[in-house]
């Protein structure tokens, strides 16, 4: 499935450490290629520096050491705003708690990332982000206020939101850990749908071995180094 | 979400709007600061407004008079230590009158001149005989000057030659109303028969027994003043700029020039001092309010935390994150003033249902500007926005990583 020929995401020799003391670091030279539509679980024990990762891969932080590409741009000489600005175009990010905005509908959070991109809210911004909450299956609850949705619900949400700006690159961080069995599996079905339709390329955090085997490749994170980098057999 | 209001104010008020009782809370709180200083700040320039306009009802803002005479020592006071007497001052003219009004009509900030000539007398009526203060003067300049057309209580302001128009405490002192005759002698022996034409109330006990306004020419011969004026009467068009104006007009003319500020040095001083003092509450009001504001706004950034980090992440700039909260500082100030303003406007109206005096004419005159609610809008807001830096700064700055970990 993965396109070969459209990098998405490389990280060349990235450490990161943090103290000023005592430095500690936390990831030893991570080299990492994600490519246009791939689907690809980031699986590692606790402490094992995988949200450290994800944080600079989705530029809300920046390497001690080593370069961060996205789509073939090196982001090391970008300013703070400039880095926004492209964090917000080019990548979505799913949490494990969700955070909807509160104070905001169903649809006013799918559509915030566009609303904060071009500053006031526009009639196709409204159908965009009904058709992407519709894609979700929450069409009916669009105008409820977020914390009126359940769990799984408001992680559709998240879902939608991450999706507003058409992003190249999706990061899920734990996205179903919060919730239960059955919620989690629709949840994880949708990714993988969003994913074969429209070629947006996942990196999913990850505990659960059961989610990480549907995906097909396994990235294994372990003392801030990759010691496993394969493609998911099972699944080819 | 309404169409094309930008982001920041949706934000804004979507915010306010979710933390609903905290936002209610710190908006009273704002009314209530704002209310105390509307209602103070009317309440005062009410009190001072009545006070001023009284004291100057019976008063020019500005005389002009003849400079004093020095006694000159003829001998050389390099070789003897003379001891001076001061000299009496006697009744005199402003030398060329006519001509120091031109030149004063061509200063800027006086509204009207009147030429005066004043000077000691005698009412006497029957058996009663009381000291007076004979003051000639030409009616259509002094009424532009002090309103003694407004204070007449009884008959018509003519000074013609026999007329005179006398104070309200002195006609009850003679006996005496409008019409009959009074008889007027002056120092120098000088006399003449007036017909009371009008009775005056000043709303001064002290002018309405002394003063007997008569014609220029009537006093000038009267005091032996012939063509002469013993002072000039000026209304200034800025009542505070009044002795700074004084200053320059002794300057300018080498005469005295004495402004109501100076002749009622302390009741100046009590208005200025009740000035600063209600300026210093309305400042610490306004630091109150202010610091409830911050205090609410950082309160908020902490609790919203989470939800700044997630804007971040999703794009949004640290520029768009102060401004939120910059505006919510605006909008819970100028919520504030809005029901300050009301309030103020709520304890004004009480206060005139209220104090009265006992004949149920209002205590004083309460004018409230609009231009006062204007300000306390504005400045409200203004100091919202204020309030908002640090904490709108702190939201700003918020790193999203460690925000959204919580």
């Amino acid at each position: 499935m993965a396109d070969a020929s459209a990098e998405v995401l490389r990280l060349a020799d990235v450490h990161k450490s943090y103290g000023d003391g005592v430095r500690t670091e936390v990831l030893h030279g991570i080299d990492l290629v994600l490519r246009k539509g791939e689907f690809a679980a980031l699986i590692g024990p606790s402490g094992s520096g995988k949200s450290t990762l994800l944080n600079l891969i989705g530029l809300l932080d920046r390497p001690s050491g080593g370069k961060v590409f996205i789509e073939g741009r090196d982001t090391g000489g970008l300013d703070d705003a400039a880095l926004t600005r492209l964090r917000g175009m080019r990548i979505g990010f799913v949490f494990q708690y969700h955070y909807l905005i509160p104070a905001f509908t169903a649809l006013e959070n799918v559509m915030m990332p566009m609303l904060v991109a071009r500053g006031r809210p526009d009639a196709a911004m409204r159908a965009r982000a009904a058709s992407l909450l519709d894609r979700v299956g929450l069409a009916p609850q669009q105008d409820n206020k977020a914390n009126a949705l359940s769990g799984g619900q408001q992680q559709r949400v998240a879902i939608a939101r991450a999706l507003a700006m058409a992003p190249t690159l999706v990061l899920a961080d734990e996205p179903t850990g919060n919730l239960d069995t059955h919620a989690a599996d629709s949840v994880f079905a949708l990714l993988r749908e969003v994913n074969v339709a429209s070629h947006t390329t996942f990196l999913i955090v990850t505990h659960d071995p059961r989610l990480a085997a549907r995906c097909d490749r396994i990235i294994e994170l372990v003392d801030g180094t990759i010691v496993a980098d394969r493609p998911n057999e099972a699944r080819r | 979400m309404t169409r094309f209001v930008p982001f920041e104010w949706i934000a804004a008020v979507r915010f306010l709007r979710d933390g609903r009782m905290q936002s209610v809370l710190i908006i009273v709180g704002v009314g209530i600061g704002v209310a105390v200083i509307v209602f103070m700040s009317a309440l005062l320039s009410g009190l001072q407004a009545n006070l001023i306009r009284r004291t100057l009802s019976a008063q020019a803002h500005i005389v002009v008079l003849p400079p004093e005479d020095v006694a000159r020592p003829l001998f050389d006071p390099a070789r003897a230590v003379p001891t001076v007497q001061k000299q009496a001052q006697r009744l005199r003219s402003i030398d060329q009158w006519q001509k120091v009004r031109e030149r004063l009509a061509r200063l800027p900030g006086i509204t009207a001149i009147s030429p005066v000539a004043a000077g000691p007398a005698f009412a006497v009526r029957g058996d009663a005989n009381k000291s007076i203060t004979l003051i000639g003067i030409v009616p259509e300049h002094y009424v532009r000057v002090i309103a003694l057309d407004d204070k007449l209580v009884a008959g018509r302001l003519r000074v013609g030659a026999g007329e005179a128009v006398i104070g309200t405490e002195l006609a009850r002192d003679l006996g005496a109303t409008v019409g009959d005759k009074l008889r007027v002698v002056a120092g120098s022996g000088a006399t003449d028969t007036l017909t009371i034409t009008g009775l005056f109330d000043l709303g001064n006990k002290g002018v309405n027994e002394r003063n007997v306004y008569v014609g220029l020419k009537s006093a000038q011969s009267l005091l032996d003043l012939v063509g002469g004026v013993s002072s000039l009467d000026l209304a200034v068009s800025d009542i505070y700029a009044a002795e700074t104006l004084a200053e320059a007009i002794a300057g300018e003319t080498g005469l005295k020039a004495e402004s109501w500020i100076r002749t009622n040095a302390q009741f100046f001083t009590a208005l200025s001092s009740q000035r600063i003092s209600s300026n210093v509450i309305r400042f610490f009001v306004g630091l109150s309010v202010a610091f409830g504001i911050a205090s609410v706004l950082v309160v908020s950034v902490v609790q919203r935390a989470k939800e700044i980090g997630i804007l971040r992440a999703m794009g949004a700039s640290r520029g768009q994150i102060m401004r939120v909260f910059l505006l919510q500082g605006g909008i819970v100030g100028l919520l504030g003033s809005l029901l300050g303003s009301s309030l103020g406007w709520l304890f004004l109206a009480l206060w005139r249902s209220l104090a009265k005096n006992p004949d149920g004419t209002p205590l004083f005159m309460i004018t409230v500007e609009p231009g006062l609610f204007a300000l306390a809008a504005g400045g409200a807001s203004a100091v919202g926005i204020l309030a908002a830096l640090v904490p709108a700064r702190r939201a700003a700055r918020l790193d999203p990583v460690v925000a959204i970990r919580g």
